[in-house]
């Protein structure tokens, strides 16, 4: 079977035919005649230039194919032709993208949410595997900063520089990094996840750039890969990946955010999101992050200059000398209160991320704190996470 | 807060260094409190107060403009931004065609340019104006926050053609912005310059009409200037054709979701004849018939808002390079237009013929042709909807001399095929064609407010898909309950 494509389409049933899409494009990948609006697969690059523009939604259209639709055939669609499905793929959607071991990594790191996650009901579309392993996007490394000051816990901050390659990632999505080299059985490595730790707007704002949080594992292929990397290297990646880990866009939305180490990339993420999106006031956000002290929290620094006002911060801390040992889930029962009003808060979005060691320990916090007003915790958490209000990556 | 501690780069977004601009900035300094004041005077207190989930540009590259958020009306920030200039343009036609771009007034066609922004600039507020009322009746709080999406862009659209007359015309380029806020729709004395914008806006279902229609017929006057050699006017409003077409969805998808609800109100009763009108009007949804009417009437006269088939001032404004046609550039003649002809539509001897005239008279026809293409594919889309619930029924444009107070057929009387009638058979079957006071009596009895998030009036459908990928049931205004 010939290599699967995917092909930008525009829904010819909500499109109004207002050609914004056309004169945004900055490559002349769209035209239309009296019928319909269309993409040129030729030509289109997935910018994304063309989405924001869009009065309608009717331009955040994809198709997986093996063949790209031609503009004539476009030119005569009356409504958009159902996903085609493939003979060696069970879902025909955007998974048809996703490489079944990438999916398997995704589905096993958010088990702990205990059923079928959904997005939450603002959150932008994802856009997924617009690079796979055949035709991954290459990026520079433009900077690698040790986080931590801590020899045994070597935390890197990785920033890469995308250039022109459109990779348009958001909030709490993971890429995928492709170590260079094989396996001790000769075949290629095969990707690892990380979530980004940067906003949709690159890690600064208006730079083509992304970020990631890695810590250093001995053994560790790629972690050691990436950890040495230096300024000026290419680096292969694929992705983005994850559909349903991801921040509402409502700034009425309480987020509720629970990590350990580099659990704290996509609450980063979130974080920053929340300083550049959200003038006015926000519904607010609340971080339990842990550690073993602050020498070994990640971006221990940056987040003392977040105002509380923004994210009411947990910091704790299992081996600090001067305190008595804590983790996540005795400090969400030292707060049992204020927790218990979150969860019954129809605005409150929980995202849990980290070392798979805490969700037990989370677990049991939560059941007593959803017993605290009257709750048995697993219906709640069953019904956050149909609403789109509970997340869970660990690993 | 004094009109001196008014920090206008902060204030109003804008491309155009407006705060190292002295001349314009006292300009504008001395029109933005009569601006406030005419917007406050307008929009009934309550929707002032409300916060309202609107689109605000801030810069015009694509992500730019596209901000949402919660803002109080009376604090949106209006801003003023051009399209970026594109390096060595040049005159897209008439005689000076080739030649590059101005980027100041040429003197020997102030006049005609001044008025051309003017009549443009006069139908923005005028647009608001005859719109002030719906927020009462408005069907959703996601429909609320399309009409102040739109009014809040109409008045943007007003300061965008306000800055280029102070900018570029001195003293009576003043005078003419404050004359914006004197006239006003409907008004005697003062009345807005074009007629569509002295029509009343009775209703919702007149308002999709108007943005579909009237919006439309912007859009394309819009891509008209956009062709102008007159630079900064080209690049207002080629930013303000993304805008517009906001609009156009509000309208397009307006009466669709107005039809849907009735075919669907109609299958769920087993009501198969779109003409037994009164037992589709006990569902509580508008009747095909009476929307056929509606778009009758908008859509004549948005046509009247061309002119005159065949006009001399057309033929200057593009032979002067001032105006271009619809999507000029993709046209593949001599741009000049000095030999050929085009074919325009007129009553010789009471009988409508086909007649070539020179094209460069026919500028208005061509652009309004250009228009009826266009304004027909969505009344398509409308007909599939009606054909795949079914129901035996087809919206139809009105021939072109039906219902026109302008041009050549504004003369005779003819029906909605195009055979001219006598005045007599027109008054007799007139209430076929065009809403009756029962029409509209009916009509306005189903405007009743909807203000809870998620809840839409009986005769509208929620739509397929929210705003900035918002569901429907986002609460797109928070009410100001006083």
């Amino acid at each position: 079977m010939n290599k699967l494509l995917k092909q930008h389409v525009i829904c010819p049933e909500v499109c109004i035919r207002c050609y914004t899409c056309e004169m945004t494009c900055p490559i002349g990948a769209i035209e239309h005649d009296d019928n319909n609006v269309v993409v040129n697969a030729d030509i289109c690059n997935f910018c994304m230039e063309c989405i924001p523009v869009c009065p309608t939604g009717s331009i955040d259209e994809w198709r997986v194919v093996q063949e790209p639709y031609s503009l004539e055939a476009q030119y005569e669609w009356m409504e958009l032709p159902e996903q085609e499905k493939f003979a060696d793929s069970a879902e025909a959607e955007d998974k048809n993208l996703v490489d079944p071991e990438i999916e398997a990594l995704l589905l096993e790191a958010q088990i702990g949410a205990g059923g079928k996650v959904t997005p939450p009901k603002s959150a932008s579309k994802p856009v997924i595997a617009l690079y796979g392993m055949e035709t991954p996007a290459q990026v520079v490394v433009q900077g690698n900063y040790c986080l931590t000051d801590d020899p045994d816990h070597d935390v890197r901050h990785i920033i890469f520089n995308v250039g022109d390659t459109p990779i348009p990632v958001l909030e709490g999505q993971t890429i995928g990094v492709v170590p260079p080299g094989t396996d001790p059985n000769g075949k290629p490595h095969n990707a690892r996840l990380y979530s980004v730790s940067n906003p949709r707007d690159g890690e600064r704002p208006g730079y083509n750039n992304i970020s990631l949080t890695v810590k250093r594992d001995e053994k560790g292929v790629c972690s050691n890969y990436l950890c040495d990397l230096n300024q000026g290297d290419v680096v292969n990646i694929i992705g983005p990946f994850g559909s349903t880990f991801l921040m509402p866009d409502d700034p009425a939305a309480h987020l509720l955010m629970i990590c350990t180490g580099t659990g704290s990339a996509p609450m980063r993420a979130f974080t920053m999101r929340r300083q550049r999106a959200v003038v006015g006031a926000s519904g607010g956000m609340t971080l339990f992050f842990g550690a073993r002290s602050a020498g070994s929290l990640p971006y221990f620094g940056p987040l003392a200059k977040v105002p509380q006002s923004l994210l009411n911060q947990h910091l704790v801390y299992s081996r600090d000398e001067t305190q008595p040992k804590q983790y996540v889930q005795d400090r969400l029962l030292d707060n049992i209160e204020a927790v218990a009003n979150l969860l019954i808060n129809p605005a409150t979005y929980i995202y849990i991320c980290g070392l798979r060691d805490m969700e037990a320990g989370v677990e049991i916090a939560m059941t007593k704190i959803a017993s605290e007003s009257g709750k048995n915790w697993k219906d709640l958490r069953d019904q956050m996470r149909t609403d789109g209000r509970y997340h869970v990556e660990t690993y | 807060m004094t009109i001196l501690d008014v920090n206008y780069d902060s204030l109003i977004p804008n491309n155009v260094g407006l705060s190292q601009d002295r001349k314009v900035l006292k300009a504008l300094e001395k029109w933005h409190p009569g601006y406030i004041s005419w917007w406050n005077d307008l929009i009934p207190k309550e929707f002032q107060e409300s916060m309202v989930y609107l689109r605000t540009a801030v810069s015009v590259d694509p992500k730019g403009w596209t901000k949402f958020d919660y803002v109080k009306m009376p604090e949106y920030r209006w801003g003023i931004l051009l399209a970026p200039q594109k390096e060595e343009r040049t005159i897209p036609c008439g005689e000076h065609f080739g030649e590059p771009a101005w980027q100041e007034v040429p003197g020997e066609y102030r006049n005609m340019l001044k008025r051309m922004i003017v009549i443009q600039g006069d139908t923005e507020p005028g647009s608001v104006e005859q719109q002030r009322f719906l927020g009462l009746t408005a069907p959703s709080l996601y429909d609320m926050r399309n009409l102040f999406q739109v009014n809040v862009e109409e008045g943007r659209h007003l300061w965008a053609m306000v800055y280029l007359l102070q900018k570029y015309f001195g003293k009576d380029g003043r005078e003419e912005a404050d004359d914006m806020l004197v006239r006003s729709s409907g008004s005697e004395e003062a009345p807005r310059m074009l007629g569509a914008f002295n029509e009343e806006t009775p209703d919702w279902l007149s308002f999709f009409m108007f943005t579909y229609f009237t919006d439309r017929d912007g859009k394309m006057q819009l891509e008209s200037l956009a062709q102008s050699g007159f630079d900064p006017l080209s690049r207002t409003c080629r930013f303000m054709i993304t805008e517009e077409a906001h609009h156009m969805f509000v309208g397009e998808t307006g009466v669709g979701r107005t039809i849907q609800a009735t075919i669907e109100a109609m299958n769920a009763h087993g009501i198969t004849d779109p003409y037994d009108i009164n037992k589709v009007r006990d569902l509580g949804v508008i009747d095909l018939p009476t929307i056929q009417k509606k778009l009758n009437l908008h859509y004549s006269l948005s046509l009247d808002l061309f002119g005159q088939e065949v006009s001399t001032n057309a033929a200057n404004a593009f032979n002067s390079g001032i105006k271009g046609r619809f999507m000029e550039q993709r046209i593949d003649d001599d741009h000049r237009l000095a030999s050929d002809t085009y074919i325009v539509r007129t009553i010789k001897d009471s009988k409508v013929v086909a007649e070539e005239v020179p094209a460069l008279t026919a500028i208005n026809m061509r652009l309004r042709d250009d228009y009826v293409r266009d304004a027909s594919g969505g009344v398509g889309r409308w007909n599939r909807m009606i054909a795949k619930a079914g129901v035996e029924f087809e919206m139809r444009l009105p021939d072109e001399a039906f219902h026109r107070q302008i041009g050549v057929f504004s003369e005779v009387n003819a029906d909605t095929e195009g055979n001219l009638i006598s005045l007599e058979s027109w008054e007799q079957q007139k209430k076929n064609w065009l809403p009756t006071k029962g029409d509209g009596d009916y009509i306005q009895s189903l405007m009743k407010p909807c203000v809870k998030p998620g809840e839409y009036a009986s005769w509208i459908a929620p739509p397929r898909m929210g705003i900035d990928n918002k569901p429907g049931d986002f609460e797109y205004v928070k009410l100001h309950m006083a």
